[in-house]
């Protein structure tokens, strides 16, 4: 697969049809891969695709990498899920459909370290649902590996108040605020975000449990009813704090409550910018 | 728990309807719990989850919303994108162990004084009921430990004072 991969980010790069090709190479670790932006033909030689890929390349459309611009399509290799950030980013006017040429890879699943990655484990889109190129071969659709993939938001939801608090507090206590999990998120893509504004400051910057809390909870809640699942403050948060359990609440919440599923559709509105007369209001005096 | 414990209740209210309901109350003499701070903003919709957060660090025990009954908005939609915001922000305190109870949520309209002094009444006993947020207090404790604050901060007395000056 790698073989295929060199050749048609060589092919694209040397005709000139892209300005750069976004995709993964050899870490410097064993069993690690990085991320290569080539320019020239001569870089695509470096592309590699295997079970190690677990990185969202999305991410690198955004408009702080600046890699998009209006002459030429930027290509980057996508894995079905990570196509549903790039649905996103369109969706939210972030990104245009022709600035971005999606070489898709059909995926059965990733390595995070020694073992699948958590978001392939109730994985069931196997192949891209829409892409300018498609590598590899058509892979058979199967069902997700674990029969309910909220089990762990089931668990704390079935805790008690205080329960949960201190789950949370003890995870949060964790956190260095160095925000990574805000950095590999394709969809936290603020010129200036909220914990960065210092008139007012929102959020206390020092990594104490008031700020630490806010910060989770905002995070969270931006992305409420945006978040994918592509599982990347999981995998960039060194302190292990289970981030997406907050983020898989959300979108589990915005299911139930107005059957919604991000990244599926570049024409949906996004739930909360949008309403319904008949919104559920049980909560309201 | 301390039997003469009052909540502080910050009270995020729509100018058009809530606001004026308030008022409404005020001039037509009616008597309800002090607990509230009404804080006026233009619309439900500009009320931002941050400012819940910003009142329980600043050691609310208690957060009531109010605003236009739907389909009655100034701004037409703004109630409507708050009702689904604050729907799923509820769920957030709740999985994150924080009482949804503390975040109350209201319609009163400008001609509903009497409706304003219900809510505030039984907010006000709800929060009562639920008791000061010590966890939160405990966190800005812990945050802050040379701040002072009146609730949580052990008082001294004059002598005391004197003594540890000596």
């Amino acid at each position: 697969m790698s073989n295929d991969i060199r050749q048609i980010a060589h092919a694209l790069l040397s005709e000139g049809k892209v300005s750069s090709v976004i995709g993964y190479a050899e870490g410097s670790l064993k069993g690690r891969v990085q991320t290569l932006i080539a320019h020239t033909a001569r870089e695509a030689e470096k592309f590699i695709f295997n079970e190690n890929c677990v990185n969202n390349l999305a991410v690198y459309l955004t408009k702080s990498y600046g890699l998009i611009n209006k002459d030429k399509p930027a290509a980057v290799f996508l894995k079905p899920c990570d196509i549903k950030s790039v649905t996103a980013l369109i969706q939210e006017h972030q990104l245009r459909r022709e600035d971005v040429f999606i070489i898709g890879l059909s995926c059965q699943g990733v390595k995070n370290g020694n073992v699948m990655a958590g978001k392939c484990m109730g994985c069931s889109i196997h192949n891209p649902q829409y892409y300018d190129a498609i590598v590899g071969e058509t892979v058979e659709e199967k069902e997700p590996g674990i029969s309910d993939p909220f089990a762990k938001v089931k668990e704390i939801e079935n805790m008690t108040t205080q329960e949960r608090w201190d789950f949370w507090m003890e995870q949060f206590d964790k956190c260095i605020r160095c925000y990574a999990c805000r950095q590999a998120c394709p969809l936290c893509y603020c010129e200036e975000c909220i914990v960065d504004k210092t008139q007012p400051r929102w959020i206390e910057s020092s990594s104490h449990p008031i700020g630490n809390l806010s910060w989770h909870l905002i995070r969270a809640f931006h992305l409420a009813g945006r978040c994918t699942g592509c599982g990347e403050c999981d995998r960039a948060c060194h302190q292990n704090i289970p981030l997406s359990l907050l983020n898989m609440k959300m979108g589990k919440e915005i299911f139930e409550l107005y059957g919604y599923r991000p990244g599926m559709d570049t024409e949906a509105k996004p739930p909360l910018t949008e309403f319904k007369m008949e919104d559920s209001e049980e909560f309201i005096r | 728990m301390n039997e003469n414990f009052e909540p502080k209740i910050a009270a995020f209210v729509c100018t058009w309807c809530t606001y004026t309901g308030a008022d409404l109350a005020g001039t037509s003499r009616l008597k309800y719990e002090p607990n509230v701070r009404v804080l006026r903003l233009p619309c439900t919709g500009r009320i931002d989850f941050s400012l819940v957060i910003k009142a329980f660090e600043n050691g609310a025990d208690g957060v009531l919303i109010s605003g236009c009954h739907p389909n009655d908005c100034h701004y037409n939609a703004g109630n409507f994108h708050a009702r689904r915001r604050f729907a799923i922000f509820r769920k957030l305190l709740e999985f994150t162990g924080i009482d949804p109870n503390r975040v109350q949520f209201s319609w009163v309209s400008a001609a509903e004084g009497a409706k304003w002094r219900d809510v505030v009444n039984a907010v006000t006993d709800e929060i009562r009921k639920l008791g000061p947020f010590n966890e939160y207090q405990k966190l800005i404790h812990d945050s802050f430990p040379f701040r002072h604050e009146d609730s949580g901060a052990e008082e001294i007395s004059e002598k005391e004072q004197v003594e540890n000056v000596k």
